[in-house]
């Protein structure tokens, strides 16, 4: 068995993770063009590189962020994400809503 | 084939004694008309169909290890057309047709063997997926039905009608599924390509691409620079790493798939059964080895290793499905690497780079569309660029427009 070593829960088996994708900067998809979006949600480097992604510890609902390399499997670093977003993050994800504004 | 056959029975001679394979390795030249990086089954299939049919012959197949050595050789050999896109099933329809008939073509057997492939369900909404399966199927001339449990039992009488505590409640009957030899399907076709011209340099690396004003015009390998006219890249597995020479990024993520086979036992089981909710496939194969595949690993990674958690839960759905199946042993276990797209639907045709012709993303859906994908590959070349109104709807740029080609519904295991 695989072990993975969770920030929060400590050494864990692999079965209790779910794989959350690389950790990349959301492009504000009110803004961005529709090139901008795809990139973001479809396209990959996918290389052979140590890349930091997102993890989910299932059985105790907690994110977190590891450091892996893409052919060796070997997890060199977990940490919890307050140590890469150190403020709230903005998802801007509908549309203000529009009012008459009285001038 | 047959009187060939005859005659040579006839004869006193052994008949294949000087009769060569694959020609002697030669020294690279300095152009080719066409470059492909990749000899794997579709990377020859498209050098036999640009000899045979577009008589392009100053063609170089350019392969890192050995002929069908990558991907083609890890599959579970599983030929089948049921997909669920009209886009899907008639390409992997025209797949199936051809395959039927190549062992004549090579002169070369290559074990095809037409025996049906079982899909299970175990909910109404998978009932549901399959009734529209087998419709449009059926609208493209295939064979394929909907089949009730009684069916089911009758025609695979060792399958345990309620697996898991999940019970079968009817089956999608492909009867055209079938299964190959697939190391034979990449000599037959290297065999083919060769004759006719074809140079296949094995122990090949491509480590770099020449892209001059956003023209692909050469590679460097291992074995020094060499020019081109266009390049042609089918390497299941590495697709992104590939592409990248090219400065291409690709909307693909690579992971694993893993595959056991267990000792022989007697002949069991006709048909290909897989269950769309245990995530597992079993075929018994023509040695009487069963084997064992399921869907990709949980997460990516460029590594054939085997993981225990993957063998417990693939073995458990098996032993669900067969339970005497419990008492044998595993033979082996491999893995290959799989280009998985987000649509389940392959990349082929133009990039972003002039002259340079994409063959990927073949996730876990290759090895079937070998024939179909050789063959539209050569009418892309050998037309310069115009794509061949099959494969239009696999063009990269369909992440771009937000107009993929959905068969999440049709593979995922259901292999």
């Amino acid at each position: 068995m695989k072990i993975m070593n969770c920030p929060l829960n400590g050494p864990r088996n692999i079965s209790e993770f779910v794989y959350g994708g690389e950790v990349k900067t959301m492009p504000n998809s009110l803004t961005c063009s529709d090139k901008e979006w795809a990139d973001y949600v479809f396209y990959s480097d996918n290389t052979i590189r140590v890349i930091t992604e997102w993890w989910y510890h299932s059985a105790s609902g907690y994110w977190f962020i590891a450091e892996r390399h893409t052919a060796s499997d070997e997890i060199f670093k977990t940490y919890d994400p307050s140590e890469l977003f150190n403020e709230r993050i903005e998802f801007e994800s509908k549309p203000e809503p529009v009012e008459e504004k009285s001038a | 084939m047959p009187f060939s056959l005859l005659k040579y029975g006839l004869k006193n001679d052994y008949p294949f004694e000087n009769d060569v394979d694959l020609p002697s390795p030669t020294e690279l030249k300095k152009h080719y008309d066409v470059v492909i990086i990749g000899g794997g089954g579709h990377g020859v299939a498209t050098a036999y169909y640009l000899a045979k049919y577009h008589g392009i012959t100053n063609v170089a197949i350019l392969e890192k290890g050995y002929l069908g050595g990558g991907n083609t050789a890890r599959n579970t050999a599983v030929i089948r057309s049921n997909y669920l896109t009209s886009e899907g099933v008639k390409f992997y329809k025209e797949s199936v047709d051809m395959f039927k008939g190549l062992s004549n073509e090579f002169d070369f057997n290559i074990m095809y063997s037409s025996r049906g492939q079982l899909t299970l369900a175990h909910t109404d909404s998978t009932i549901r997926s399959f009734r529209q399966r087998t419709e449009v199927n059926t609208h493209f001339g295939g064979k394929t039905e909907l089949i009730d449990p009684q069916q089911i039992k009758e025609l695979v009488p060792t399958l345990n009608m309620n697996p898991a505590d999940m019970p079968v409640l009817a089956g999608l009957w492909h009867i055209d599924g079938a299964t190959a030899r697939h190391d034979a399907v990449a000599w037959g076709y290297a065999k083919g390509a060769t004759q006719r011209g074809v140079e296949l340099h094995q122990l090949t690396e491509v480590t770099d691409v020449i892209v001059e004003n956003g023209k692909a015009t050469g590679v460097k390998t291992n074995r020094g620079t060499v020019s081109c006219g266009c390049i042609v890249q089918a390497v299941a597995g590495h697709s992104s790493i590939v592409a990248a020479m090219a400065g291409i990024k690709m909307p693909i993520t690579t992971y694993p798939l893993q595959a056991m086979v267990t000792q022989p036992v007697k002949p069991f089981l006709d048909p290909l059964v897989s269950s769309s909710a245990l995530h597992c496939y079993v075929q018994q194969t023509g040695r009487g080895e069963i084997v064992f595949g399921g869907g990709s690993d949980p997460y990516p990674l460029y590594n054939t290793r085997s993981t225990l958690d993957l063998k417990e839960s693939l073995l458990a759905s098996a032993v669900e499905m067969f339970p005497f199946m419990a008492n044998l042993k595993l033979m082996r276990q491999w893995a290959g690497i799989t280009d998985m797209t987000s649509d389940y639907s392959p990349i082929m045709g133009l990039s972003p780079v002039e002259n340079y012709y994409l063959d990927a993303g073949w996730g876990t859906w290759g090895f079937k569309s070998t024939p179909i994908c050789g063959k539209s590959m050569a009418e892309l070349v050998a037309s310069g660029g115009k794509v061949p109104e099959l494969i239009a709807p696999f063009a990269m740029d369909r992440f771009d427009e937000f107009r993929q080609v959905n068969e999440m519904g049709a593979t995922a295991a259901s292999h």
